[in-house]
């Protein structure tokens, strides 16, 4: 017989010592490695979704909002520009690329944005088959959307007003065409119906005037003049640093239009994550703590309760060090289960919030392999049970084995 | 097999305890009977090196204990000697069978089941080796602490007291028990004890 086998043995005669150290140890491994995984995969996300644009010009209101809507695709837009004064933007000197995109409309809950095609080599999005839109009404769908809703190349379907399926009308006159499919990104794209600015206009043309309790979302974007076209908001990239410096504020004192820059709202947007995430890292350190604890506790139990068994295996011919040892073995059984358990629960806990998400936002997460952190801290977790532990044994080196077994 | 010579203990209020030289041959029995508060049990603790000697030696075998380091008397201890406790000590969070396999395992490597059956199968326990040892009877345990005092088939066996709590038929049947089975493994046996009725079951005795 090993002293593994003893030590496991002896491990599950106390099940609910066992039960109640497990689910701490457990416990506090899942927060850390939950709230760590949501966060990195969040800002990850956002930072890459971001990525190809300096800045957003659109309507005033919430500078949040604003890159929230036009740039991740999340919440409503602010309102509408007027194209004629964002065709100003388009050819100001600090400016490479100025990138038009309009809403609207949805179809079974994904966002339908007009825009150029520049928008998809910005994203460096690919046709996986069909082709590009040329014409008002050819959509091509992100790679999510299309696997989602099952769209091949050829499909048609009918928008609806506004950003959710729920509060949307049909348009009945305006049947969008499937042209082309995109390769996946792993960006915002991925769950997009892309199409031209001109589609937007024309397919609200039409209803715009007996449409008077429009969502909340929805704003109209149509005209009959080409002076009063409006868009949603224009996505910018720089060619000097010197535009970040000057146009936003330009933009916002002398426009009618608000310029925000995206990676200033998303650093803010993460710093408030930021904060939440190491207020439940503090608190799943503490309860990493009171688990150690509850380890050492546990252990020094046992072993006070089982000094007349230690006393036997000395009889036994087991040496002082086997018996440290067996008490070692016991509480890193205990260490490794929970901390598996634990990161195993933390990445179900993912894989929930990934489908919740999936479904509010169209944000998916991904389930990681361990990372170099979680190693760190199931090295943490090894050191304290062995601290603990050690801590716990002292009383077998004192262990005296003729008083222990009879009364001398 | 035994030999102890000026053998005392210091105990820890300051008492000090003279024993008288014990020698005991291969395959001998021996009695070592006296009143309690003698200091029978702290004999037998000296001599299985598990208490340490204020003077004198003991030397089983031929190999002196205190010349032993911790380590080889540990290993000495687990492999020479068999130890039948008054009071039954056991693993609780094992069953029958894996108190007995536990006991062959350390400091030896290997095991031999063969013994273990033919030695339950003797002592009656050859049925309950799946039971928890807290499922035993009284007399259940009991042999169970004989046969994980034997099973290793040590040189030495001491027993002490191992007829206390038992009446009349029982304490005979435990006697026989024991010498039968010391025969069998071709071991010395020292048992210590207060108990009169055991007396008429060996020749040869010393009187504390």
């Amino acid at each position: 017989m090993k002293l593994g086998y003893l030590a496991f043995k002896n491990m599950i005669s106390k099940p609910l010592n066992l039960v109640l150290s497990l689910l701490l140890l457990s416990l506090s491994v899942s927060l850390v490695t939950f709230v760590l995984q949501l966060s990195q995969q969040l800002s990850g996300q956002l930072h890459k979704n971001i990525a190809p644009f300096d800045m957003v010009v659109g309507a005033k209101g919430s500078p949040l909002q604003l890159v929230l809507s036009s740039v991740l695709h999340v919440d409503f837009p602010t309102g509408n520009i007027k194209l004629k004064d964002a065709a100003l933007l388009q050819k100001h000197p600090f400016v490479e690329t100025a990138i038009p995109v309009s809403y609207g409309d949805n179809y079974k809950g994904f966002r339908i944005l007009g825009t150029e095609v520049e928008y998809l080599n910005q994203y460096g999005a690919e046709l996986s088959e069909g082709t590009l839109y040329k014409e008002a009404f050819e959509v091509i769908a992100g790679s999510k959307v299309a696997q989602q809703l099952d769209l091949q190349v050829g499909d048609r379907f009918i928008s609806a007003h506004g950003f959710a399926t729920a509060d949307s009308q049909e348009h009945d006159e305006h049947p969008f065409i499937v042209k082309g499919i995109l390769a996946s990104t792993g960006t915002v794209v991925d769950q997009l119906l892309i199409t031209t600015v001109e589609s937007i206009w024309e397919a609200h043309e039409h209803d715009g005037n007996n449409d008077p309790d429009k969502d909340k979302g929805h704003k109209e974007v149509g005209g009959e003049h080409e002076s009063e076209k409006e868009i949603t908001a224009l996505l910018v990239t720089f060619k000097s640093p010197l535009g970040m410096v000057q146009l936003p504020r330009f933009i916002n004192e002398n426009t009618p239009m608000q310029a925000a820059l995206p990676g200033f709202e998303v650093q803010r947007l993460v710093g408030l994550l930021g904060s939440g995430a190491k207020t439940v890292n503090g608190i799943a350190l503490a309860i990493l703590l009171v688990s150690a604890l509850s380890i050492f506790i546990s252990l020094l139990k046992t072993i006070r309760e089982r000094k007349q068994e230690l006393a036997l295996l000395r009889t036994y011919g087991l040496r002082t060090v086997q018996l440290l040892g067996l008490a070692l073995m016991e509480g890193l059984f205990l260490a490794v289960l929970g901390f598996v358990s634990g990161w195993l629960l933390g990445r179900l806990g993912i894989w929930g919030i990934s489908q919740y998400m999936q479904i509010s936002y169209g944000y998916g997460l991904q389930i990681m392999a361990p990372e170099r952190f979680e190693f760190f801290l199931f090295g943490l977790v090894i050191v304290l049970t062995i601290i603990a532990t050690l801590l716990a044994s002292r009383s077998i080196f004192k262990l005296n084995v003729a008083e222990t077994l009879s009364d001398v | 097999m035994v030999e102890t010579s000026n053998l005392s203990y210091a105990y820890k209020n300051g008492t000090v305890m003279a024993f008288p030289n014990i020698g005991l041959s291969p395959g001998e029995h021996l009695l070592v009977i006296g009143p309690s508060g003698v200091g029978k049990t702290t004999l037998l603790y000296l001599m299985a090196g598990l208490l340490p000697p204020l003077k004198g030696t003991v030397a089983i075998d031929g190999t002196k204990l205190n010349a032993l380091s911790r380590k080889a008397l540990d290993r000495f201890r687990g492999e020479q000697i068999g130890l039948i406790f008054q009071q039954y000590h056991f693993i609780k969070s094992l069953n029958v069978s894996e108190n007995l396999l536990l006991r062959q395992s350390f400091p030896l490597k290997g095991h031999d089941k063969k013994r273990g059956y033919e030695l339950t199968e003797r002592l009656g326990l050859a049925e309950h080796l799946d039971k928890k040892v807290t499922a035993l009877s009284q007399g259940q345990q009991q042999r169970l602490g004989i046969a994980l005092g034997l099973i290793h088939r040590p040189k030495i066996i001491f027993a002490d007291e191992p007829t206390s709590n038992l009446d009349d038929e029982n304490c005979a049947k435990v006697i026989d028990l024991l010498k039968e089975e010391a025969k069998i493994c071709q071991s010395s046996l020292l048992i210590i004890t207060h108990d009169q009725r055991v007396k008429s079951h060996f020749q040869n005795h010393i009187l504390l």
